[in-house]
């Protein structure tokens, strides 16, 4: 066993840590939060120079060749400073995606430029149903002369804003199987008939409402085999959990680290009001849930790393950090008091986050559901 | 032993709901985002609306604002468990209720004032119309009250006040300041603040809005340069300003909107009805069922706690632990109702009240953020707790 990160590990922890303070202050945060693209080129461009975006990716696609778990360290970081921005649909939900279906050409073009950070793409998967299951995918995809046509309206997508190209689950054939007949097409984002708006949502976090009015895609454009596709949305959906808790993981410890410096500070009944127990109590409650869920979630990334079967360990770790996140974001809050409750102090930004994190790639009970089945129920 | 209302409060019952129906600005309950137990988006803070001063002032025709006042003073001499069974109605429809004027500033007025303060408020809050802001709270004294070092310096028949307010709700649309500040900076706090009421208007007085984070604009810092108040408007006598607040604390004990957590979850329960999710009705989900279920059961443990409080009143027991215990309590079951409910809606729970796939207006997103404000405004629950155990359960505080 070997419990600790390796020092390429800690290095890269360390450089994120300083990059991100310098470059991704809370006034960006809020300045983004706000804007309707909701991230900055600049620091775009500057984490790509870094080689973030291709962290995790094989070398011969324009990466670094690193791991999962590597890109795990750096989410952990970027939750931790909350980074506005398309990396998590780019990286880890279009990136994977790629990785796993695409062809060799497909990978060349597409995951080549998501590591130079020359292109932003996203996946357009949950629909009106509002969950990740195959039965829920309705939007259509028909065979007319050399390609497909797309019909459809897709809810909660991340990022079609901003994004170059939409990875689009769509339904290709209708089977009593629900899993079947699922393919995944990569749909340019300026096609005629796609049409995207943005939902407002407590983490604005640029989350969209994208319909597709007929959109023509070329046969080419299939990431994967026909028909075939929710396999790789499943094998998806675990990575994207895993590096959804990896974010939370980083924004708890946050949210437990500006708590405990203001439990020094605050003094209330001429003493700081870290001193009475009921504080030290909620603090000691936040420990225990950040670093429960930063060992489950690392748990659960090293497993997917290393290509080890990870169902139960990943709906572990997203059941637990789900619930985690807001417990810390909820008992920091009650540390803060009423300076916590206004839109000036930063608290806010990671309790909203927090909700968002819950509800992202299955909610803690959706995963208590994949454990119980795990574990033979 | 008899849990029903008589016949007598029925038909009271029946009375409030008939006057709240009638006398509601058209389309407020739905307009309205008011989270129970929360302080966040109330909207009578944020703005001064005609149609809510119009409402208020038809309280105060028909005798509504002063249900509670002894019958001499020109007030309806109603029970305490005839004034809860009114808030639950007023709350149910998330109307405007009882505000500082009518909660605080009257009865301390009547019990402690003097007979021409008596003369010169009494009658204008009567007609509701007067609003008052709470100037209590500072930057470095929130829990500890005692901390406040916003000063009132006596000069001729004047006092003169510098200092610093915060949290001040609605400071920005209301008329005048129901204001503690230290009269003698010897003598420790308890003994040396000072009550008394501020005119808004008058120069020295800067208001500054302080956004909340659900975007509503309730709270305000209040800073006080040179502030001149006419001595006549110390409530009480000088320096006993403290007692009279702790006195004060006993009229809002039936101060929470226990029917807006009963509508709230009616209207959850019929989302719930109306919604399919999987092919399958939400309602058939065992685990929305047991939420829902612990829902029910929280929100009637919290009526127990009002109405018993209410009880005691009218029958001279001092609900001291029940009164603390309903605070604490409704207050986290105000966060529990805005943090299930959410769950309950799943992805879509995230939605602001502004977007168009938001159910039930978005106003569970809006009490997912306003409920935060639940368990701190007015005495936290570690506060709470605190008064349970040391003033209800005789522990001791060192």
């Amino acid at each position: 066993m070997d419990l600790g990160l390796t020092e390429e590990q800690e290095m890269l922890k360390k450089s994120a840590q300083e990059f991100l303070a310098k470059e991704c202050p809370k006034k960006l945060v809020r300045e983004l939060d706000e804007s309707d693209t909701g991230y900055s080129r600049d620091l775009w461009n500057k984490m790509a120079q870094l080689g973030w975006m291709g962290l995790s990716f094989p070398e011969k696609y324009g990466g670094n060749g690193g791991s999962f778990l590597d890109l795990t360290v750096l989410l952990d970081e970027m939750g931790y400073n909350i980074v506005p921005g398309p990396f998590f649909s780019t990286v880890v939900l279009a990136g994977y995606t790629l990785l796993e279906a695409g062809n060799e050409e497909q990978k060349k073009e597409y995951l080549g430029k998501i590591c130079t950070g020359e292109l932003i793409i996203t996946v357009a998967l949950t629909e009106l149903d509002g969950t990740y299951d195959a039965a829920s995918i309705n939007t259509t995809a028909k065979a007319k002369g050399d390609g497909y046509v797309l019909n459809g309206t897709k809810l909660f997508v991340p990022d079609a804003n901003v994004a170059d190209y939409i990875l689009v689950v769509a339904r290709t054939k209708k089977s009593a199987n629900p899993d079947d007949g699922i393919t995944i097409f990569i749909v340019d984002a300026k096609s005629a008939g796609v049409k995207y708006t943005l939902l407002k949502t407590l983490a604005r976090d640029k989350l969209c409402e994208v319909i597709l009015e007929n959109v023509r895609v070329p046969k080419a454009h299939i990431i994967g085999n026909l028909d075939k596709g929710w396999s790789v949305i499943q094998s998806l959906l675990k990575k994207a959990a895993v590096a959804k808790c990896a974010e939370m993981v980083g924004g708890a410890q946050a949210s437990l680290d500006m708590a405990v410096n203001y439990a020094k500070e605050r003094v209330q009944f001429n003493r700081p009001i870290g001193s009475f127990q009921a504080i030290q109590h909620y603090c000691a409650n936040m420990v225990t849930d950040v670093d429960g869920s930063r060992f489950i979630t690392y748990k659960a990334a090293w497993a997917v790393s290393e290509g080890l079967p990870a169902d139960k360990e990943v709906s572990i770790a997203k059941a637990w950090t789900s619930e985690a996140f807001k417990r810390v974001a909820v008992l920091a809050h009650q540390i803060f008091g009423a300076i916590g409750f206004t839109m000036d102090h930063d608290m806010h930004l990671y309790f909203r986050r927090a909700k968002a994190g819950e509800l992202a790639y299955g909610d803690a009970d959706f995963h208590r559901d994949i454990v119980a089945r795990q574990i033979g129920l | 032993m008899d849990f029903q209302l008589s016949e007598t409060e029925k038909a009271f019952q029946q009375k409030a709901e008939q006057f709240v129906l009638s006398a509601m600005p058209p389309g407020y309950t739905d307009r309205c985002l008011y989270w129970p137990g929360a302080y966040g988006a109330i909207l009578e803070f944020e703005e001064r609306d005609p149609a809510i001063d119009r409402f208020r002032e038809r309280m105060g025709e028909e005798g509504w604002l002063t249900m509670a006042w002894p019958k001499e003073l020109g007030g309806g001499g109603h029970s305490f468990i005839e004034q809860a069974i009114f808030a639950e109605r007023l709350s149910y429809h998330r109307a405007p209720g009882t505000d500082i004027s009518t909660l605080i500033a009257a009865p301390t007025i009547m019990r402690f004032g003097s007979e021409e303060q008596k003369k010169e408020w009494i009658p204008r809050i009567i007609k509701g119309n007067l609003r008052f802001w709470l100037a209590y709270s500072e930057p470095n004294a929130g829990s500890d009250l005692a901390a406040i070092q916003t000063t009132a310096v006596e000069d001729g028949d004047d006092l003169i006040v510098n200092g610093q307010k915060i949290w001040s709700s609605g400071a920005h649309i209301a008329d005048y300041a129901w204001m503690v500040a230290r009269t003698d900076m010897k003598v420790p706090s308890h003994k040396g603040t000072t009550l008394f009421i501020v005119d808004n208007k008058t120069p020295g007085i800067t208001i500054r809005p302080l956004i909340n984070i659900v975007g509503f604009h309730s709270f305000n810092e209040v800073f006080f340069d040179n502030v001149r108040v006419p001595k006549k408007n110390i409530v009480g006598e000088k320096n006993l300003g403290f007692l009279y607040l702790m006195v004060a604390l006993d009229y809002e004990r039936l101060a929470i909107a226990i029917g807006g957590f009963r509508r709230q979850f009616d209207e959850l329960v019929k989302y719930v009805k109306g919604t399919t999710r999987n092919g399958e009705p939400l309602s058939a989900n065992p685990s929305v069922r047991r939420k829902l279920a612990d829902l029910a059961i929280d929100i009637e443990v919290a009526y127990n706690f009002f109405f018993k409080t209410a009880w005691m009143m009218d029958n001279n027991q001092m609900p001291n632990i029940e009164a603390s215990v309903l605070k604490l309590f409704a207050t986290q079951l105000s966060r529990k109702l805005a943090s299930v409910g959410t769950e309950i809606l799943g992805i879509y729970g995230q939605l602001e009240h502004d977007s168009k796939y938001a159910p039930m207006r978005g106003q569970y997103s809006v009490g997912y953020l306003d409920s935060i404000s639940a368990v701190i405004g007015a005495g936290t629950s570690e506060i709470q707790r605190n008064i349970i155990a040391q003033r209800g359960l005789g522990l001791p505080r060192k």
